[in-house]
């Protein structure tokens, strides 16, 4: 017996490493994907008898205006959010220099970060607070009556993804300037003698040795976008009017709060925001892909 | 370097630079501060609209009264009692993992290693419903239990990614000098890998320390009293409380990002080097 083990050691032994991690992950992640994807497909309110209503939950999806709201604004919340990007090269660069002090200051620009969303949500809920908040008071200050952007339904979006943008730039002003710090020096030297400078320069000879960091920030950055649950929640619980629902959140919502216990339903809204991350994670695995069979 | 040094411009430009970074820095962490000056803020003052201007004076007083008024103590309790074992657990599990994928060549090796780097992407909320279903029937639902087992699995997914690359890049002579030599796979695990995982334990440390600490989603899935619920979901639910009492709101924020602040102030090499995996070539 002990020999058997010992000879076959080398292919036992992975398994046994893998075993605890993979066995925990399977239970409480893998397995779960497919029991939402089961549930989509009844009547349930999470305590009673489960209905089998086949594709009634999506069919029902089609006409509900708020997965129509929601549904919009992720996309804006998509769209807007992918800014972090630009934004964050633009604060590495201007911080990507060697005068003292530089190091705190990096630490500090990169603060909004390390802080949980329920506390950004609540420090912008004041910042935005209609009579007082700061906001508002700079707004009125410039066109005599002040905005409050939470209350306003068509405003209500873009306040709080302004919200989320403020950790998120940080994330990605990190991850360039840790990627500026590797930039080869001889060739920007060598571009620098043939006359590159200024927006050139960054185009053709620093953003193409950035790509991994490029890469990396559009993938944080389209994940977080699609995750964005803690701000709407902490910020306007969806409202006015369920006017800054998201996917995330109005699935929390029908499945979880006082709108009922409709677990079938939310779990189809669940599958839908699923279904879309799924493509943006299969893009980041297919790459990752072709970098493991390159080495 | 790019852009190019500041010290080689004008005299004129390295002064507008080192004025500008300051201005900037406040303006970027402006409404940090305005929280952090309200939080000492009497409530006096607000009661006089007096929202901008200086403190009357240092009014500790409102954390004193966040602390006697509110479970704010023990929220912040549970948060640590909730984040400690997260961080152990995940953190030896995904070494196993790591190491399994890193060193082992088997035919599923690629596929396990990206079902757990997909998995750590997934919306939240496709685990949901199932996950809430499970913690219910084990008798661990608004228990410590019941939230840090589930934090402790999906990190597994994000810290598998992170070990195995780490262990990857390890020189695989070691590793292969000591099977010639006859040493038994689970004491080159122990007694040659580890040692050299020290960074990349101290980097995923602080990094989940964080990531745990400021979870709100499923806080407000698995607990719901303050039993049990962390400073992330406390706070919401005392937000609610305190309509309009934002010297009590901003003091109770201010607790909340303190741990992982200091954690970030302490850590930070470790904490930059986890964060900016991949970034680099």
């Amino acid at each position: 017996m002990t020999n058997l083990l010992k000879a076959n050691q080398r292919r036992i032994a992975p398994w046994l490493f893998l075993a605890p991690g993979l066995l925990m992950f399977a239970v409480y992640v893998i397995i779960p994907i497919f029991q939402s994807m089961w549930i989509s497909f009844y009547d349930w309110d999470g305590l009673g008898e489960a209905v089998w209503i086949g594709t009634d939950n999506y069919v029902e999806m089609m006409d509900d205006p708020n997965m129509v709201t929601s549904f919009w604004n992720n996309i804006v919340w998509l769209a807007l959010y992918l800014l972090a990007v630009p934004a964050g090269l633009f604060i590495a660069i201007f911080l990507n220099q060697t005068v003292r002090g530089i190091r705190l200051y990096k630490s500090l620009f990169f603060f909004p970060f390390v802080i949980s969303q329920v506390v950004v949500g609540l420090i912008f809920s004041w910042f935005y607070a209609p009579g007082f908040g700061l906001f508002y008071k700079v707004i009125e200050f410039f066109t005599g009556t002040g905005i409050a952007v939470l209350a306003d339904p068509n405003l209500v979006t873009f306040g709080i993804i302004a919200a989320g943008l403020w950790p998120q730039i940080a994330y990605v002003m990190i991850l360039y300037l840790t990627g500026l710090n590797n930039v080869a020096p001889d060739q920007v030297e060598a571009a620098r003698l043939d006359g590159a400078k200024g927006w050139k320069m960054l185009w053709y000879v620093i953003l193409p040795q950035l790509r991994p960091a490029t890469f990396i920030a559009v993938v944080v950055t389209v994940i977080g976008a699609l995750r964005s649950f803690d701000l709407v929640s902490i910020m306007t619980r969806g409202g006015p009017f369920g006017s800054s629902r998201v996917l995330s959140y109005y699935m929390y919502e029908t499945a979880l709060s006082e709108y009922g216990y409709r677990m079938g339903y939310g779990a189809a809204i669940a599958v839908v925001l699923f279904a879309i991350m799924m493509i943006f994670i299969s893009g980041f695995i297919w790459k990752m892909w072709r970098d493991e069979k390159e080495r | 370097m790019f852009p190019r040094p500041i010290q080689q411009r004008s005299a004129a430009a390295q002064w507008t630079y080192k004025l500008a970074l300051p201005i900037a820095l406040l303006l970027w962490l402006f409404p940090l501060l305005g929280v952090a000056v309200t939080s000492v803020r009497p409530a006096s003052d607000l009661a006089q609209g007096n929202y901008f201007g200086m403190p009357s004076y240092l009014a500790f007083e409102n954390y004193a009264d966040v602390f006697r008024n509110t479970p704010m103590g023990r929220y912040i309790l549970n948060s640590f009692i909730v984040t400690i074992p997260t961080v152990i657990g995940a953190v030896s599990l995904s070494l196993m993992t790591g190491f399994a994928l890193a060193i082992y060549k088997f035919k599923a090796n690629l596929l396990i290693f990206f079902m757990f780097v997909a998995g750590n992407f997934v919306p939240f909320q496709i685990l949901m419903v199932p996950v809430r279903d499970m913690t219910l029937s084990f008798g661990m639902y608004n228990t410590y239990w019941g939230l840090a087992l589930f934090h402790i699995a999906f990190q597994t997914g994000f810290c598998t990614l992170f070990m195995r690359n780490f262990i990857k890049a390890l020189p695989f002579e070691l590793i292969e000098a000591a099977r010639v030599e006859g040493v038994a796979e689970w004491r080159i695990f122990w007694f040659i890998v580890l040692p050299l995982m020290r960074p990349a334990i101290a980097a995923l440390s602080v990094l989940i320390f964080t990531f745990i600490w400021n979870d709100f989603f499923w806080a407000t899935v698995l607990t719901t009293s303050p039993e049990a619920q962390p400073i992330t979901a406390g706070l919401s639910s005392l937000n609610g409380q305190w309509v309009a009492a934002w010297h009590l709101v901003s003091a109770g924020s201010i607790l909340a990002a303190l741990p992982p602040v200091a954690m970030f102030f302490l850590m930070q090499k470790h904490f930059i080097a986890g964060l900016t995996l991949g970034a680099v070539k």
